[in-house]
């Protein structure tokens, strides 16, 4: 796995959330993604970074552009926090639950609508969620 | 002890007022950068003002702290000046130096006097740090005007970005475009339900055709405000979900069975006629094949 760029932006107050997600529309139209694609990838992260701000009280998202070794582009992004952390993973990914009053839908939906998907957290020690979408083979 | 050397700053304040402020004002007028918006007389008056006030604030001797009552006086007609003239287009640079152009023929006066004195040092260094924090006051007074218009601005765009628009007699119709966040969707929310009351609305149609992408924040917003048109006996249609919206939140897996959704405007706007009874489907069908 090669990362071939990167980009680092925090996410500390509301605005950041749609900095995040304008960048992300950059580097998702340089990648040809599909529209379908494009529009799901600037969902989820709109969604993480949301749970990054609310739920882990702020951190940062990376926005990379990663080789798979075969020469295959996808697009990963990174959300980390050192907020609480998430004490039952697999409830949290639950549709419908939500320890604030949303929906409960983003860490799933998010799942959903990428291609891979990595969670890590512990109680009080914040959290990691890793996603990834691969360009379409044409 | 304090007061034994500032008090010579109060004496020169009265003693030499007529030729300070006549020294000053003739400066500002001989400065060559002044900004046209501010005219002769208005500066004339807002130089006598400011005298008359620093003066008072200095009566006591007190030219170390601004936190005092004494100033409060200064500072709030320094404040005033600076947004008015925000509002008149100086741009902030010029407001201060207003206050800072002060400090030469207020120096000059006190060199004429104490020339020979050594506490001269002392007492000047005090009063140029005193005018500098006047200065601030001002540039303050000038960026928070700057940020009250621009907010004000926003709230406007916001507002002239969400109009409702009465489509036909019962139904009004409001073209979303941009992001929905939760300051525009309580615009939305206002206008629409004020709307509904206005012209006694039956259908409202929310066009998302413009909203670029929906996530489970903009669901619930969508959702908050279709709630809110019903409990004004009021129905909702959704219409311009274009198909990635559609595959994104059917993979998010929002729930919208109970709300009315329709591809377009058009079609949206052919269920409200029928739903208000205006014609009947078959009617509308029978349209369409004329078309
Ligand atoms: N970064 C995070 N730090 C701590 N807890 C988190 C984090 N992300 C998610 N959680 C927990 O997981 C729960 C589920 O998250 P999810 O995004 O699915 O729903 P939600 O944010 O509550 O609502 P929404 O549907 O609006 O996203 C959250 O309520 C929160 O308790
Ligand atoms: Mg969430």
């Amino acid at each position: 796995m090669l990362v071939k760029s990167q980009e680092d932006r925090p996410i500390c107050k509301e605005d950041d959330i749609s900095i995040v997600r304008s960048s992300v529309k950059r580097v998702v139209a340089l990648l040809n993604f599909s529209l379908v694609n494009q529009t799901k990838i600037i969902t989820a992260a709109s969604e993480l970074a949301r749970n990054t701000l609310e739920h882990g009280k702020g951190g940062h998202a990376l926005i990379q552009i990663i080789d798979d070794g075969t020469g295959r582009i996808g697009l990963r992004m990174i959300f980390e926090d050192t907020g609480p952390g998430i004490p039952d993973t697999d409830r949290a990914l639950e549709d419908g639950f939500t320890t604030g009053n949303g929906m409960g839908l983003g860490l799933g939906g998010a799942r959903r609508l990428m291609d891979e998907f990595q969670l890590e957290s512990h109680a009080g020690s914040g959290t990691k969620v890793s996603i990834t979408k691969w360009q379409e083979r044409l | 002890m304090a007061k034994d050397t500032l008090t010579p700053i109060a004496s020169i304040l009265s003693k030499s007022s007529a030729d300070i402020i006549e020294n000053w004002v003739s400066l500002q007028l001989a400065n060559k950068n002044r900004s046209q918006a501010v005219s002769d007389s208005s500066l004339t008056t807002s130089s006598n003002e400011f005298f008359k006030l620093f003066q008072a604030a200095a009566k006591d001797g007190n030219i170390e702290n601004l936190n005092t009552p004494e100033w409060s006086a200064v500072k709030l007609m320094l404040s005033d000046l600076s947004v008015s003239r925000a509002r008149l287009g100086s741009s902030p640079s010029e407001t201060a130096s207003f206050v800072l152009s002060f400090k030469q023929p207020l120096f000059e006066q006190l060199n004429k006097d104490f020339g020979n004195d050594p506490s001269l040092a002392k007492m000047s260094w005090a009063l140029s740090v005193l005018i500098d924090d006047l200065a601030l006051v001002t540039t303050e007074a000038f960026q928070k005007t700057r940020e009250d218009i621009i907010r004000r601005q926003q709230k406007d765009i916001l507002e002239m970005s969400t109009p409702v628009i009465k489509m036909w007699e019962g139904i009004v119709a409001v073209p979303l475009i941009g992001t929905l966040d939760s300051a525009r969707t309580q615009i939305v929310m206002e206008n629409l339900l004020q709307k509904i009351v206005d012209i006694g609305a039956k259908i409202a149609i929310l066009d998302i055709t413009g909203v670029p992408t929906v996530d489970t924040q903009t669901a619930q917003h969508l959702i908050k405000t279709v709630s809110a048109t019903r409990l004004m006996g009021a129905e909702c249609i959704i219409s311009g979900i274009r198909p990635q919206i559609a595959q994104t939140i059917v993979h998010l897996g929002i729930e919208i069975h109970d709300i009315v959704t329709r591809a377009t405007m058009e079609d949206a706007l052919r269920e409200a006629m029928a739903r208000v009874g205006w014609y009947s489907y078959k009617e509308a069908d029978a349209k369409d094949e004329v078309r």
